[in-house]
C-alpha cells in the first residue's frame, strides 16, 4: 500500500516538475573547450563570416603576392580591432548584421568574378573594412552573450583567420594556369550570387 | 513473494527514473543556430525539383561546351549571376509577367541552339540570351523560397546546385570532340527542345477553376520588408 502511494507520489511530482521548465537563454554557440577554441570554432559555425574571409583571401591571392601578404596581416588585425570595439559597444541595433555580411559577399564576389585589377593597397583597405565590420558584429554578439571572455575568443578568431587567409590566398596566388584562375573566378561568381540572394532574403524578412 | 515484489519494483523503477531525468534536463542551449542543414539541403534541392529548370541549366552547359573556348565557362558564370539578380527581385516582391512562358521558352530556345549547334559571331549574344533566361529562372525561385531557414546557406546550396547542373551539361558536352558525340549532344538538344515545347504548351493552357487558385497561391509574393532597414 505504502509502496503504491510512494510510486504515485514520485510520478505526480515528476509530472509537476515537467510543467515548470526553465527559461531558454539565448547565447552564442560554444565548443565547451574554452573561449579560444570557441573563437577558432566560430568560422565553422558562422558560414557568413567564413565565406567573407575566404572571398577576401581569394581576391588577395588573385591580385598577387603583395596583396596576399597585406591581407594576411590586415584582415586578422582589423577583425580583432573591430571585435574589441564591438565588445565595448552596448545597445547596437542597426544596421542588421546580415545585410552587411550579404553586401560584403556580393562586393567581393563581383571583384573576384571580374578579376578587377585592384592595387595591393586597395585590397588592404578592403580587408580592413571587411574585417572591421565583421569583427565589430562578432564583438557585439560576444558582449550581448555576456561571457566576459570576448578578448580570448577574438584571439581564437584572429588566429583562425590568419591560417585561413594564408591557405586560401596562397592557393589563389599559385593559380597561374588559365583554367586555375577561371576556377577561382567561377567560385567568386558563386559567392557573389549567394551574397545577392542572401541580400534578397534579408530584405524580404525571411531570415 | 519478496522476490516477485522486488522484480515488480525493478520493472517499475524505469518510469520515475526517466521522468526525473526529463524533469532535470538543462536549460535549452545553442538555439540561435537553426535550420542550417535544412537551409542548405532545400537550397541544393530546389534547382533539381523541376524538369524545366534542369533542362535549361543543362542546355546552358551543353551550348557552352559546343561553343568552346571562353564560352565554356562564361555562360555558366553568367547564368547563376543573373539568376541571383532575378531571385533578388523575386524576393523583394518585384513582379515579373509571363514567368512560366519565359521559363518554357528558355528550354525551347536553348534546346534549339544546342540542337542546331548555333554559333553566334560574338559571344555577347549567347551571354545576353542565357542571362535573360537566367533572370526568369531566378525570379521563379525567388518567389518560391521557403521561409524559416538560413538564407545564406539556402543561397549557397541553391547556387552550388545550379553550377553543378551546368557542370553536368559541360561534362556531357565534352563528347563534342568526337563525331558521334556531336550527334549525341545535338540529340540531347533536340530532347530539351521537345521538353520546351511541352512546357510552353502547358504554360499557355487557359486557367481552370481548379488550377487558378493554386497558381495564384504559388505566385503570391509578400510585400517587401525593405523599409525597416532604412
Amino acid at each position: 500500500m505504502f509502496e503504491r502511494v510512494f510510486k504515485r507520489a514520485i510520478l505526480t511530482a515528476c509530472l509537476a516538475v515537467l510543467f515548470f521548465p526553465a527559461r531558454a537563454d539565448a547565447h552564442l554557440v560554444t565548443t565547451g573547450l574554452g573561449p579560444v577554441y570557441d573563437g577558432i570554432g566560430h568560422f565553422f559555425l558562422s558560414p557568413g563570416d567564413a565565406l567573407a574571409a575566404l572571398a577576401l583571401a581569394l581576391l588577395a591571392g588573385l591580385r598577387g603576392t603583395a596583396a596576399g601578404r597585406r591581407a594576411l596581416f590586415v584582415l586578422p588585425v582589423a577583425w580583432f580591432a573591430g571585435g574589441l570595439a564591438g565588445l565595448t559597444t552596448t545597445g547596437w541595433t542597426s544596421p542588421p548584421e546580415e545585410i552587411v555580411g550579404a553586401l560584403s559577399l556580393l562586393l567581393l564576389g563581383i571583384f573576384i568574378a571580374t578579376d578587377i585589377a585592384l592595387p595591393a593597397v586597395a585590397v588592404a583597405i578592403l580587408a580592413a573594412l571587411i574585417g572591421g565590420t565583421h569583427g565589430f558584429f562578432n564583438g557585439v554578439g560576444m558582449h550581448e552573450a555576456g561571457t566576459g571572455t570576448g578578448v580570448l575568443q577574438l584571439i581564437g578568431v584572429a588566429v583562425t583567420l590568419f591560417v585561413l587567409v594564408a591557405l586560401a590566398s596562397a592557393l589563389a596566388v599559385t593559380a597561374k594556369p588559365m583554367w586555375a584562375r577561371i576556377v577561382v573566378r567561377v567560385a567568386g561568381s558563386w559567392i557573389g550570387a549567394s551574397g545577392l540572394l542572401w541580400t534578397g532574403w534579408v530584405l524580404h524578412g525571411l531570415k | 513473494m519478496k522476490t516477485n515484489s522486488f522484480q515488480s519494483s525493478r520493472r517499475f523503477a524505469w518510469l520515475p527514473a526517466t521522468l526525473i531525468l526529463l524533469a532535470l534536463v538543462p536549460r535549452a542551449q545553442a538555439h540561435i543556430v537553426h535550420g542550417e542543414a535544412g537551409g542548405f539541403g532545400s537550397g541544393f534541392h530546389h534547382p533539381w525539383s523541376g524538369l524545366d529548370h534542369i533542362c535549361a541549366m543543362v542546355a546552358v552547359g551543353l551550348w557552352g561546351a559546343q561553343l568552346g573556348g571562353r564560352a565554356m565557362w562564361l555562360l555558366p558564370v553568367v547564368f547563376p549571376m543573373v539568376m541571383s539578380v532575378g531571385g533578388f527581385f523575386g524576393l523583394i516582391g518585384v513582379p515579373l509577367p509571363g514567368q512560366e512562358i519565359g521559363i518554357a521558352l528558355s528550354a525551347l530556345l536553348l534546346g534549339t541552339m544546342v540542337c542546331a549547334e548555333v554559333r553566334p559571331k560574338h559571344l555577347i549574344w549567347p551571354a545576353i540570351l542565357v542571362g535573360a533566361f537566367g533572370f526568369y529562372h531566378g525570379h521563379a525561385h525567388g518567389v518560391e523560397l521557403p521561409p524559416g531557414q538560413s538564407g545564406l546557406l539556402y543561397s549557397i546550396g541553391f547556387v552550388i546546385a545550379t553550377g553543378t547542373l551546368h557542370l553536368c551539361g559541360i561534362t556531357i558536352g565534352l563528347l563534342h570532340r568526337w563525331s558521334a558525340g556531336k550527334l549525341t549532344i545535338r540529340l540531347a538538344g533536340g530532347a530539351i527542345l521537345a521538353c520546351g515545347v511541352y512546357f510552353l504548351w502547358a504554360a499557355v493552357q487557359p486557367e481552370t477553376k481548379e488550377t487558378a487558385p493554386e497558381k495564384a497561391k504559388a505566385s503570391a509574393v509578400e510585400p517587401a520588408n525593405f523599409w525597416q532597414y532604412v
